[in-house]
């Protein structure tokens, strides 16, 4: 009940700007796509495939970080800092816990929104793409790390100039430096294996490499192995957050 | 009810509030009285754990409040200083989120919906977004949001704080009816003639100190019933006195011009505040 109040409320906001948020979720895969896809797909081979069934796992992992990263991180700093939303929700009995599952819910919903526009807008590109449980529990487990490391950063910063320092030193770098546009293994061996510890690049690999690749089922537990360890720091620093 | 036991709050280098000792009892219609920065928030935030305090310890029924503490919270109806409205909802929006929050069924979420618009006088502004509304029908919106779990405390910081006085007047009508409800309410507020209006018990603070508390009377009476107000060389002094005729007395041995009048909260205030000095505060 208290858990599907902040779903209702969180549907309702983006219900009121659905057209715009989802035209938004759509500019940036059309964009990488047409840069990546048409523009490089066709003129250059990597690893004996084409360039553009590479690249399209990165982007849509790249992706719906983002979206289920930036949409709560904001929300909650913006709240807290400005609209005071956040103080309506903490003196209302609804335990801290399942504020937090609940935000990490509705936030990573709205990640796998997006990448399902993605996924649209890809196979329209002609993409090569193995959409099975596999790749959509990836997808999925993907969104919800994000969307936790987004609950923690919209609390720990206080301000929006902090939540920009965030994306350009945490976010952005995790975009390039996860094996989206270029395969890690062109990276020297140290700097390949810190890379691929990172959440991100597990997400893609998982995406790229699909359930039949060896120790697939690495992805998973690594993914889950992040939320696992951040769902309790969040809650413990909602619980202090004022 | 809400028990303070040598409450502080300090920040950094402020102390916001100092050793603050004092109970809200149950049904009595509570008010806190200082200027700006006196610690009234401060205290408003400590009591729904939104801060904790440095030390001291503040129970609710006789137990200590926290962040999880939700049967204490599912009790208490708060309006801060700021609005914490959902702005980009409507007013109906907002009133129905707050009763999902507080988990009410259907049926009496629809129900106390229609007739708390109507309390606040927002029936034909309910489909309209928050931010569009004036600052009295946002602090209306808001004391009827924090009535549809139907509290039985209420806590509000500064309710009337930046609205007209017309607005005001309706807003404390409101707390009278809330308060012939049954409601405990405990109100914060830098408006003299607001505390002395409404509340029962008063307590003075100033910067962190709770100074005095009593009824509005008793406080007026310890300082004095009447006083006389003398303009002289730029500056106004008080002088307090147990009845009139000793007022007008000490006020024919004063020269330049003056005033006797009967004592208000404000006048207590300052004299609690600033004994020696007779310096007129604003407050
Ligand atoms: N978050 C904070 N950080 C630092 N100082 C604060 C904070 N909140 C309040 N204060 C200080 O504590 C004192 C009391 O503030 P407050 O409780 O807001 O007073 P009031 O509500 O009576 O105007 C003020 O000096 C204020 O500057
Ligand atoms: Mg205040």
């Amino acid at each position: 009940m208290r858990f599907s109040s902040i779903i209702w409320k969180e549907w309702l906001v983006l219900k009121n700007k659905f057209i715009s948020t989802t035209l938004g979720a759509i500019v940036g895969p059309l964009l990488f796509l047409v840069a990546f896809g048409w523009g490089l797909g066709n003129a250059v081979e990597i690893d004996g495939g084409s360039y553009i069934d590479f690249v399209i796992p990165g982007i849509i992992a790249m992706l719906t970080m983002t979206t289920s990263f930036n949409v709560v991180a904001n929300d909650i700093n913006i709240s807290r800092v400005y609209s005071k939303t956040f103080e309506a929700v903490m003196i209302a009995p609804i335990k801290t816990a399942v504020f937090v599952l609940a935000r990490v819910t509705a936030s990573a919903l709205r990640g796998l929104y997006g990448a399902a526009l993605i996924l649209v807008i890809a196979l329209l590109f002609g993409a090569n793409l193995h959409i099975d449980w596999y790749f959509v529990l990836v997808l999925i487990l993907n969104c919800f790390v994000f969307s936790t490391a987004g609950i923690i950063a919209g609390i720990i910063v206080d301000s929006h100039a902090d939540m920009a320092k965030i994306t350009s030193f945490v976010i952005t770098p995790m975009s390039f430096l996860s094996g989206t546009f270029f395969p890690l293994d062109r990276f020297p061996d140290f700097l390949r294996v810190i890379f691929e510890l990172l959440p991100l690049t597990q997400a893609i690999i998982g995406l790229r490499e699909g359930v039949s690749a060896a120790g697939s089922w690495i992805v998973p537990v690594a993914l889950f192995g992040y939320l696992i360890v951040m769902l309790p720091i969040s809650v413990i620093l909602c619980r202090r957050a004022e | 009810m809400i028990v303070y036991k040598g409450v502080s709050k300090t920040y950094s280098n402020i102390t916001a509030v100092h050793d603050l000792n004092m109970e809200i009892q149950k049904g009595e219609f509570f008010g806190l009285l200082g200027p700006n920065g006196a610690g009234k928030t401060t205290i408003i935030r400590m009591t729904m754990a939104l801060t904790p305090p440095t030390s001291g310890s503040i129970e609710i029924g006789g137990q200590k409040i926290r962040r999880d503490s939700t049967d204490i919270k599912q009790k208490f109806g708060i309006v801060p200083q700021y609005s914490n409205l959902e702005n980009d909802l409507t007013a109906y929006e907002n009133l129905e989120f707050h009763g999902r929050l507080y988990g009410l069924p259907k049926q009496l979420r629809r129900r106390r919906i229609d007739e708390l618009l109507e309390f606040a006088d927002l029936t034909s502004r309910k489909k309209d977004i928050a931010r569009t509304f004036s600052g009295g029908m946002q602090r209306k919106l808001m004391i009827a949001k924090t009535l549809m779990h139907d509290p039985e405390i209420m806590l509000l910081d500064e309710p009337t704080v930046g609205l007209d006085a017309t607005t005001r007047r309706k807003i404390w009508d409101f707390l009278r009816q809330l308060r012939e409800n049954g409601l405990t309410i405990f109100m914060t507020t830098h408006y003299l003639e607001e505390a002395q209006a409404l509340c029962e018990r008063v307590g003075l603070i100033d910067e962190g100190n709770l100074i005095m508390l009593d009824t509005p009377e008793k406080i007026i009476q310890s300082a004095g019933q009447f006083v006389l107000d003398c303009y002289q060389n730029g500056k106004t002094t008080q002088k307090f006195f147990e009845d009139r005729e000793s007022a007008i007395a000490a006020a024919e041995q004063t020269e330049g011009s003056f005033k006797v009048r009967e004592a208000n909260l404000e006048d207590a205030f300052i004299k609690l505040t600033n004994k020696d000095l007779g310096v007129r505060n604003e407050i």
